[in-house]
């Protein structure tokens, strides 16, 4: 049925088997194989969401009700910081750089990586910084306890803050270089090693998304790595950037770090719409609706990430000028985030579609993302924004926008692709309770808290008054559940490599995958070795004159 | 699978059926008692509503697609991937709401930016953990922290909350205000960032340490409001409440005096006795010093020392004055401490926390003695 | 062994291809794939492509140095966004001393100037001014007591912050005198009436009818003593 008949090398498979994997361990130490430096992303980031998970748990717990019962106070807001920075610089941002690594270079052609040895070194660098910043949970004084956002002259405070400082800006330093290169890697990746007939707007779209993720990393990580840099000198060689005592300012910490944050949260979420506008269309059985808009969509989002910032500062006492102008650029961006919207539900319009695991966490996406969205552009509106801020209402809003969007995405992508790259399926069955279970008690995990923002509650409090107990206990059951159910995805991931259903799939393993992206007309399990020699994307005249 | 239903639906009904005992079931946002903070209400329900009605129409189509649009219906896929048409009409008229959006946005912002022509100014300063409140067109000024029940309570595992009233929301002396009248409100801070947020006002703002910030309310009607610090300010963050009491200007005039005459009173330095001394002392040291040294004197670990067995509590009692009137780099000074307040609170670390010296000082023997660190 | 294979993103009218190939969801093809493996003969001069790679490093690494920079040039871009007034922030560097220069007094209009007084982390002193309000003619010149004192009988060196609400006020409250200008030593128990003189430069703009100035004291021994 298709238009090309194309001719395809028997051997081309087992041609380049010469230097497959090294044995045993040391193969997953000193490997600058893309795939395998995928895998050990990927777990890694699997492992520490549980960790992450994990610390949410405690918050939950001691939220089960008021009053103090497990943790006292420093140690919850440490649990609340280290929550944030795990689940963003350990879990989210590690897990779609495996995908980078596994996909980009099957999708566009490429035998591997550009830079195959700076791609393990970053990789053992994330290793690094993520288990420095662990370690300061053992410190004397306890972890950072400041907030992820590490805001002066709170963590710069003795009674506050002990150790742990400087091995959190260290890690920071580290976790930064770690990205700044796998982002080199990535653009150098998609730039010189694509197949030299593949254009860029042959491009599927989560090669689009990630190199202006990568373009964005390697913006605003510096900038990051710096102002955490002053926070350093600050305390320990007396210079005064954010002491006022010395003529510096603690708001211009807030204005660097959120030029850096601002972009930070698209970091995560760019690369999402990329597997989202991936996944949909194969199981739509339609071609993605309006593509080239949705690269416009996403470059215009990334350059509208850049000029936002204050919107995270609207109650620090800007200029009217200020408010005015950084809340008209705020919700300016709920244009291009619709299109997107507009586009995935226009791809299901008229489709045949089925509902598979993947496809089911992408739905879930698109429409609690969506809510995400919409509190988003509720707090684009500074005057209402001074209700909401640093309240539940904010919490809610953003774990909207990463745990039932980027977290779904990243489950939809393992659902979608292990079966490429092992060559077994996963179980249906134990995917779709999956889904299931982690769809609704996502929702009663978070949904309450918009309710708690709005009735008064502020962030980041170990104990709260009575009239919260009510939506914080439901919030916290929710919260378990939703923990527990995380499980089953451990299982699946391992039930998966180790066999499966014992199914074994096709090489396009989802119906006519084939004809979106070009990892499905590879061999299932993909071999070590792809893409030795690039292959030709034909335009079709071509090929059928050929024919 | 079962089970798991089992739990999760014993869970919510365990936790629904408290509905009936806690009646503050609240869902959305509150009204408050100013015009600004009505202004942003109907601002939040229009964008709301934008919102829902966007939301309605555009999962509306998704799901009709999925209900219809299915495999296993028979559906075939139609292949269109383009329509510049509807990609247009998609772009432009969420940029007409917007605008919509943006214009009552924009009043409201200006309305609340507009600090001019006040009637009084209130200076407010956040301190780790509590308001201070000063009356710029009076002499009043006074610190307002968490109430006594609510700082215990939340200091003690297995204390009930329920049984305290208005739980964390409650302080020792509340922010007076006359109803009717504008207001104009400084915030700082001394030391690190707070923010001062009493929802029925309908705005909140930082308190930065070294600038200050301004702003207005004028509210209707009398009545107390409650609100919370809403900057993460370290680990007592949680429990800096603050109350504010709109009053008729009648009786906010006679608050004024009977505040201002008290605050004219002389400390009352005569002799306590040791049952009063150790009283009084824990209430300052509630207020003053539990907040960093816990309320077992046991301090933190790694950052903040036990007073329990410190050899500067148990040592001479000069010198500890001293200590507490300068402060160190890591102790805030309590230069603040009346004399009487200082004996007292003196008495008690001496003789509570797991010490016991068995000694007192009485107010009128304060000689404070100031040695190095 | 031919295999049948599209990759399709760009739409093409063509009604013979459609035709050709009787599948809707081709006719949207422009480009499509094949897989040739060795006998497609292009070849990827790996080399060059080696040498493209480490080039393009290195440009991203030197724009990854340059945002380090950028972060940096933030620091002295804000005082100079805040001279703008576009952020219109009040920067304590900006109080500087000013020569008395005589200003037409504008009689017909009142600013009631508020003095705010904080001793920040509770720093061992006494610090008040001793008017809290204070009406005044744009052009008038008038000298307001703060008095600081310090309780300890150590050494306090400490510097005060001023900050300015509404912060655009900043720059037309002009001091000519003031406490504010240099770090103040503290000998023990020593008490100190500091005079500030100041005006309102008349081209104050009309709507400023009230203008709070904050000064804050900051406990800089440890600090200064290190240095």
């Amino acid at each position: 049925m298709s238009a090309v008949v194309a001719e395809h090398d028997d051997h081309h498979a087992d041609d380049h088997h010469d230097h497959g994997p090294a044995k045993g361990l040391l193969r997953w130490i000193i490997t600058t194989n893309h795939k395998d430096i995928g895998t050990l992303y990927l777990l890694f980031a699997l492992a520490m969401f549980f960790v992450g998970g994990a610390m949410a748990m405690v918050i939950r717990a001691e939220l089960f009700e008021p009053g103090l019962q497990f943790v006292d106070p420093a140690f919850f807001n440490s649990m609340t910081t280290m929550h944030a920075l795990v689940m963003v610089f350990g879990a989210v941002m590690p897990a779609f750089v495996g995908l980078a690594n596994w996909q980009i270079p099957l999708m566009i052609g490429a035998k591997d990586m550009a830079l195959p040895r700076m791609n393990n070194m970053s990789f053992w660098m994330l290793v690094a910084g993520v288990l420095l910043l662990a370690s300061t949970l053992f410190m004397e004084g306890g972890a950072p306890n400041g907030g992820w956002t590490l805001y002066p002259p709170l963590v710069l405070q003795p009674i506050t803050v002990g150790k742990a400082l400087p091995f959190a800006v260290f890690s920071v330093h580290l976790l930064g270089i770690s990205s700044i290169m796998g982002a080199i890697n990535i653009i150098a990746t998609i730039f010189n090693m694509r197949a030299p007939s593949m254009k860029m707007m042959d491009m599927p779209l989560f090669v689009w998304t990630w190199l202006i993720t990568a373009f964005l990393l390697i913006a605003v990580m510096p900038v990051f790595a710096g102002a955490v840099t002053m926070l350093l000198t600050d305390k320990f060689f007396h210079t005064s950037f954010f002491n006022a005592a010395g003529g510096g300012d603690p708001v211009l910490y807030q204005h660097i770090f959120w030029f850096f944050g601002h972009p930070e949260v698209y970091i995560m979420i760019l690369p999402t719409f990329g597997v989202a506008s991936t996944i949909i269309p194969i199981f739509a059985r339609k071609p993605l609706f309006g593509y080239a808009s949705m690269v416009w969509a996403t470059a215009s989002i990334a350059f509208f990430s850049f000029i936002v910032w204050a919107h995270h500062m609207f109650t620090v006492g800007l200029p009217i000028a200020g408010e005015l102008y950084f809340m008209y650029a705020t919700m300016i961006i709920a244009v291009p985030t619709g299109v997107k919207v507009f586009n995935w539900t226009a791809t299901m319009w008229k489709g045949a579609m089925t509902f598979e695991t993947p496809m089911l966490f992408s739905i879930a996406f698109v429409v609690l993302f969506t809510m995400g969205g919409f509190t988003g552009l509720m707090m684009s509106i500074a005057p209402t924004d001074f209700q909401y801020h640093d309240t539940y209402f904010i919490v809610a809003h953003f774990h909207y926008t990463l745990v039932p969007a980027s977290v779904f995405i990243l489950m939809a992508a393992g659902y979608f692709w292990l079966p490429k790259w092992t060559g077994h399926m996963y179980n249906e069955k134990i995917g779709q309770l999956h889904f299931w279970l982690s769809a609704i008690s996502v929702n009663i995990l978070f949904f309450p808290q918009h309710f708690l923002g709005l009735a008064g509650m502020p962030r980041r409090i170990p104990d709260y008054a009575v009239q919260f107990a009510d939506w914080n206990m439901i919030s916290s059951i929710g919260g378990f559940i939703f923990g527990l159910s995380q499980l089953l995805f451990l299982y699946i991931v391992i039930d998966t490599i180790k066999g499966g259903t014992g199914e074994k799939v096709t090489d396009e393993v989802w119906e006519d995958a084939g004809k979106h992206s070009l990892e499905w007309t590879l061999p299932s399990p993909v071999p070590y070795h792809t893409w030795e020699t690039p292959p030709t994307i034909v335009p079709t005249e071509h090929v059928l004159d050929h024919h | 699978m079962n089970k798991i239903k089992k739990l999760f639906a014993g869970a919510t009904l365990m936790a629904l059926g408290q509905q009936a005992a806690q009646a503050d079931y609240k869902l959305n946002l509150m009204q408050g008692v100013t015009k600004v903070s009505h202004d942003i209400y109907d601002l939040h329900m229009l964008i709301l509503w934008i919102c829902v009605f966007i939301g309605v129409a555009v999962f509306g189509a998704m799901f009709y697609s999925i209900y219809y649009h299915r495999k296993s219906k028979g559906h075939q896929a139609a292949q269109f991937h383009e329509n510049t048409t509807v990609e247009i009409i998609w772009t432009i008229i969420p940029t007409l709401i917007l605008v919509g959006m943006a214009i009552p946005a924009t009043k409201t912002l200006l309305e609340l930016d507009d600090v001019q022509k006040s009637d009084m100014t209130i200076q407010i300063t956040g301190k780790q953990w509590y308001w201070d409140y000063k009356y710029l067109n009076n002499d009043i000024h006074f610190e307002s922290h968490l109430d006594e029940a609510s700082e215990i309570t939340h200091r003690t595992k297995g204390a009930d909350p329920r049984s305290v009233p208005n739980y964390l929301l409650n302080v020792d002396k509340p922010l007076v205000i006359p109803v009717k009248t504008k207001i104009r409100f400084v915030l700082t801070s001394a030391d690190v960032i707070h923010s001062w947020w009493v929802p029925d006002l309908g705005w909140k703002k930082d308190a930065n340490p070294g600038f200050i910030n301004e702003a207005w309310t004028y509210v209707d009607t009398a009545g107390v409001y409650r609100g919370q610090c809403t900057e993460l300010c370290g680990r007592d963050h949680g429990f800096m409440p603050i109350v504010v009491i709109a009053m008729e200007q009648a009786d906010y005039d006679a608050w004024v005096k009977k505040t201002s005459d008290q605050q004219k009173q002389k400390p009352d330095l005569s002799d306590q006795n040791r049952e009063q001394l150790m009283a009084h002392g824990k209430s300052v040291y509630l207020k003053n010093c539990v907040g960093c040294h816990q309320i077992e004197g046991s301090g933190v670990a790694g950052l903040i020392p036990a007073l329990t067995a410190s050899p500067k509590v148990t040592g001479g009692i000069d010198p500890l004055i001293g200590f507490l009137q300068a402060g160190t780099s890591k102790m805030p000074a309590f230069s603040k401490l009346k004399d009487n307040e200082l004996a007292e609170v003196i008495t008690y670390i001496r003789n509570d926390l797991g010490n016991k010296i068995g000694d007192e000082i009485q107010p009128n023997k304060i000689t404070p003695v100031y040695e190095d660190d | 062994m031919p295999v049948e294979l599209a990759m399709c993103w760009k739409s093409n009218d063509n009604k013979k291809q459609k035709h050709f190939n009787g599948s809707d969801f081709d006719s949207y093809h422009r480009y499509c794939l094949s897989v040739r493996g060795h006998a497609s003969g292009y070849a990827m001069n790996e080399n060059n492509v080696s040498k493209k790679n480490t080039k393009l490093a290195w440009i991203l690494l030197f724009v990854a140095v340059g945002m380090l920079g950028f972060g940096y040039a933030l620091v002295p871009l804000y005082d100079v966004l805040c001279e703008w007034k576009w952020i219109e922030r009040d920067r304590p560097d900006d109080i500087k001393k000013v020569p008395e220069v005589a200003y037409k007094v504008d009689m017909n209009r009142e600013i009631t100037i508020e003095f705010m007084t904080t001793l920040n982390e509770s720093t061992p002193m006494e610090f008040r001014a001793e008017k809290k309000q204070l009406k005044v003619h744009p052009g008038e010149y008038h000298t307001v007591n703060f008095y600081a004192e310090n309780k300890t009988d150590k050494v306090i060196l400490a510097r005060a912050i001023a900050s300015f609400s509404p912060a655009v006020t900043s720059s037309y409250f002009e001091k000519t005198q003031c406490f504010c200008f240099e770090e103040q030593t503290f000998q023990p128990k020593e008490a100190k009436t500091m005079p500030m003189r100041f005006v309102i430069n008349p081209e104050l703009p009309e709507q400023y009818k009230t203008i709070t100035l904050s000064y804050t004291f900051f406990d800089n021994t440890e600090k200064s003593v290190k240095k």
